[in-house]
């Protein structure tokens, strides 16, 4: 006799309690703390805060502890949280020309001033396993600069700016929208693109700028600038009357010089793609920049190639791996009304096909 | 609970979902944008049904969360229990003692009453979606009441299947004027749609909200030759004998042996109580 | 500013707001039938039903317009201290206070845009009484027909010939509302 499936409810406290056992893993190896995977994971940190959209490297850490170092799934709890902690206001923009930089490197001039910094980069690593790593080794301190980095240092597309080279940006006073604030509307403005591919996946968005350079829209791109360093934050704070220093992030720069042959509405001269990520994001930021410039076609006037990088709707809104992510899991639920109606039809569909082909048959 | 608000939601976006809630009951089947929060459980698992909730439930409510008509399915106890302890609120399975039902992919069996409230799940609010992917094109075509695309695919289903192969999330059109999607429900609850409750629709993901006063017109798009039929499995439920509800088919052995049951669980068993009850 | 008008909010906003948003909701939803709402306090000449729907439904992010008759140094300090609204002129407004005679022409006020017919203005109009009886409604939301005392019916005629675009009533009378949509048909009889 059967008997509708019941105990659902047991049996997911069951798999939470399963779960955290997993987590664990072997008890005999000891319990991985917090502070260790933001010392010592901190790439993965860096990739939490930015596309998690919240600047705290304790609880990103602790979201990837959680998570059981499921990124995507470190992001949600991060951006879960993120959603109900009250506001209090808002910032200045950060001020990227005062950064001070742990690298800065350009790909356009040989040097300039502030110097090409190469800072702590895998670039030139050979990419080979480290059995030493594996033996618990601890390492020898790095040499220290002879002489720290000049406190500012100027954007290096300041100097194409100055020969009248390179496309300006009109600096505008309009606030910039809110997409966790206000929904999505299409066509959106610079700022809002940016926002979205700023927590955007890192995955998503990379494949996006190699199609553009692959020739999907392709965009000609030199890596102007890429600094990271901090910049302090600061706020205005009614009461006092006056803004304060709340704080510093960690920021990922690139400026992109893109080549341009001019449109219609514009001469020939360089153009640009921006990127800023939150944490050490090289990777993410160089793809961003990619991106925003190829979805700038509009307004430089150039010529819609049909390319995925091209179309605002396509990349806005299947960019955040949250939102993805929900959704492709959701197919897991169960969905078996759906498909009993469609068992129906389908079988209906046959009969009648079939009588229509016996039908057929006989008048032959 | 007191780390979170009451049915979690902070008051300024439970306002913002309320604006866009009496917009949608306004605009019946028109789909309100609003702003959706990132919750604590996945897009796609009912996050627009939670917010909805969570913007219209009072502390006097008794909530009923189904999925695929069952109360026991393990995201229907998922969000049960998140009101539960976010709320506090009275919960229930029982239908008629629901004064807010919450559901994924079905209506009720019982008839529902002014006094409650039912609240779906979307997935993908646009009807048109699958004939048009971009929402700049979509937006402009319910502005211009533009639906001939709607109606040519429904006739090619007919020319090349001899019937609309639509089954679930079957189109309807709202007091003359909006084409709506009715959320993945099976045509077999579409005539159920002009109700004595308030209906209200929520996509957190797509970001879209949308109503049905009671009673409001909505009718599924059909053609005079080939009228909308509310088709289910031609069976009776094998545990309860009903002729007239939804019935999934379960498959019970490895020799292609299957019984159909009432999807809807609380109408199955309340009926098989009440026959127990007669026997006895 | 006086005291008093850091009173006459919502006790408990969490339940309070939520109770008042059902009648609202429901006012909304069955356009013509009367509900009860409470809650808020706000100062003469402003009803309870007034001040509640306020402070249910607007914040910093709703502009609001408020009619002469409203337009009380102690209404505003009330309405910025309990919810932040911004003021605005009337044809920005996503709420407008006043009385009837105030409202006219009903074309001085959002009417929502083709692709965004929910940009519309929500009018909340305060009336000294209203009862079950004059024109007739039907339409979303009426089982057949509701009657409900409008102070005008040629106005509701040219505002629902707007259909989609148009404007959406709530109606205060004391501690009661009543609601009517862009959908309502009104006729005589």
């Amino acid at each position: 006799m059967y008997v509708a499936v019941k105990g659902g409810e047991k049996a997911i406290d069951n798999a939470h309690a399963w779960l955290a056992e997993d987590r664990r893993g072997d008890p005999s190896i000891d319990v991985l703390s917090v502070a260790q995977i933001r010392e010592q994971l901190s790439f993965a940190v860096n990739r939490v805060m930015a596309e998690g959209s919240l600047y705290d490297p304790q609880l990103a850490a602790l979201a990837i502890k959680q998570a059981r170092g499921d990124l995507i799934e470190a992001i949600f709890l991060l951006r879960a949280y993120r959603t109900t902690l009250p506001r209090f206001g808002t910032s200045h923009p950060i001020e990227t020309e005062k950064m001070s930089c742990i690298r800065r490197i350009s790909a356009t001039f040989k040097d300039a001033p502030g110097g090409q910094v190469l800072g702590p980069t895998f670039d030139y690593t050979h990419r080979l396993l480290d059995f030493k790593l594996a033996a618990d080794g601890d390492i020898e301190e790095a040499e220290l600069a002879s002489k720290p980095l000049d406190e500012a240092v100027p954007h290096i597309t300041n100097f194409l700016n100055a020969e009248g080279l390179i496309q300006q940006e009109p600096n505008t006073d309009t606030e910039p929208g809110d997409l966790t604030r206000e929904p999505l509307e299409l066509p959106a403005n610079r700022a809002l693109r940016l926002q979205s591919l700023a927590r955007g996946d890192e995955g998503f968005v990379l494949g996006m700028a190699y199609s553009t350079q692959r020739g999907y829209a392709r965009n000609h791109a030199f890596v102007g600038e890429l600094r990271i360093g901090d910049v302090t934050v600061e706020m205005d704070i009614p009461e006092l009357g006056f803004s304060i220093e709340i704080g510093e992030v960690e920021v990922t720069e690139c400026e992109t010089v893109n080549q341009f042959q001019g449109s219609k509405t514009e001469p020939p001269q360089f153009t640009r793609g921006y990127g800023l990520v939150l944490g050490q994001s090289e990777r993410k930021s160089i793809s961003m920049a990619l991106v925003d410039r190829a979805l700038r076609w509009k307004e430089l006037g150039e010529d819609n190639l049909g390319a995925p990088a091209q179309d605002e709707e396509f990349v806005l809104y299947h960019c955040d791996n949250i939102q993805a992510t929900g959704f492709l899991e959701h197919i897991k639920l169960p969905h078996y009304v759906d498909f009993q109606s469609e068992l129906e039809l389908i079988r209906k569909l046959r009969r009648e096909a079939q009588s229509h082909l016996q039908t057929q048959e006989a008048a032959e | 609970m007191s780390e979170y608000n009451f049915a979690y939601l902070d008051e300024q976006t439970k306002r913002m979902i309320r604006r866009s809630i009496l917009k949608g009951l306004a605009i019946p089947g028109y789909q309100v944008p609003f702003a959706s929060r990132e919750m604590p459980m996945p897009y796609g698992w009912g996050t627009g049904g939670v917010q909805v909730s969570a913007a219209t439930l009072t502390p006097d409510d008794t909530l009923k969360v189904i999925d695929q008509g069952a109360d026991d399915t393990t995201n229907a106890i998922s969000i049960r229990k998140f009101f539960q302890k976010t709320a506090g609120v009275n919960v229930t399975e029982k239908t008629a003692e629901a004064s807010l039902i919450q559901t994924r992919h079905r209506i009720p069996e019982v008839t529902l009453r002014e006094d409650q409230i039912l609240v779906y799940q979307v997935p993908i609010p646009e009807p048109l979606r699958f004939l048009e992917p971009s929402e700049v094109e979509t937006r402009k075509m319910h502005a211009l009441e533009e639906y001939g695309l709607m109606h040519v695919k429904l006739y090619e289903d007919i020319s090349k299947h001899g019937a609309i192969a639509t089954s679930y999330a079957y189109p309807v059109r709202v007091e003359g004027r909006y084409v709506m999607d009715p959320s993945p429900i099976p045509k077999f609850d579409n005539p159920k749609m002009e109700m004595a409750a308030v209906q209200l629709f929520g996509a957190g993901r797509e970001q879209r909200i949308y109503a049905l006063p009671p009673y409001t017109e909505v009718i599924s798009l059909d053609f005079e030759d080939y009228p909308f039929e509310a088709s289910k499995a031609d069976h009776a439920c094998d545990l309860c004998g009903a002729e007239n509800s939804y019935l999934d088919e379960v498959i019970i052995d490895d020799q292609g042996g299957r019984i159909f049951v009432c999807s809807d669980t609380d109408f199955c068993t309340s009926r098989q109580d009440q026959t127990k009850e007669e026997a006895a | 500013m006086n005291t008093h008008l850091l009173q006459g909010g919502f006790n408990a906003p969490p339940q309070d707001g939520a109770r008042a948003f059902r009648s609202i909701m429901n006012a909304m939803a069955r356009p013509g039938r009367i509900f009860d709402v409470s809650g808020a306090l706000p100062p003469t000449p402003m009803s309870v039903a007034c001040g509640t729907v306020i402070l249910t439904l607007c914040d910093p992010e709703t502009p609001i317009h408020l009619a002469p008759s409203r337009d009380i140094e102690e209404i505003r300090h009330w309405i910025t201290f309990h919810c932040g609204a911004p003021f605005v002129r009337a044809s920005e407004a996503q709420f407008v206070i006043g009385n009837w005679e105030e409202m006219l022409p009903l074309k001085q006020f959002k009417q929502g845009e083709a692709q965004y017919p929910d940009r519309s203005a929500t009018l909340i109009i305060e009336e000294p009484e209203f009862r079950n009886s004059g024109a007739a409604l039907r339409g979303p939301g009426i089982k057949d027909v509701q009657y409900f005392s409008l102070p005008t019916i040629a106005a509701f005629q040219q505002n629902a010939a707007l259909y989609p675009l148009g404007i959406d009533f709530i109606f205060c009378a004391d501690s009661q509302i009543a609601g009517l949509a862009r959908t309502t048909r009104v006729s005589e009889e």
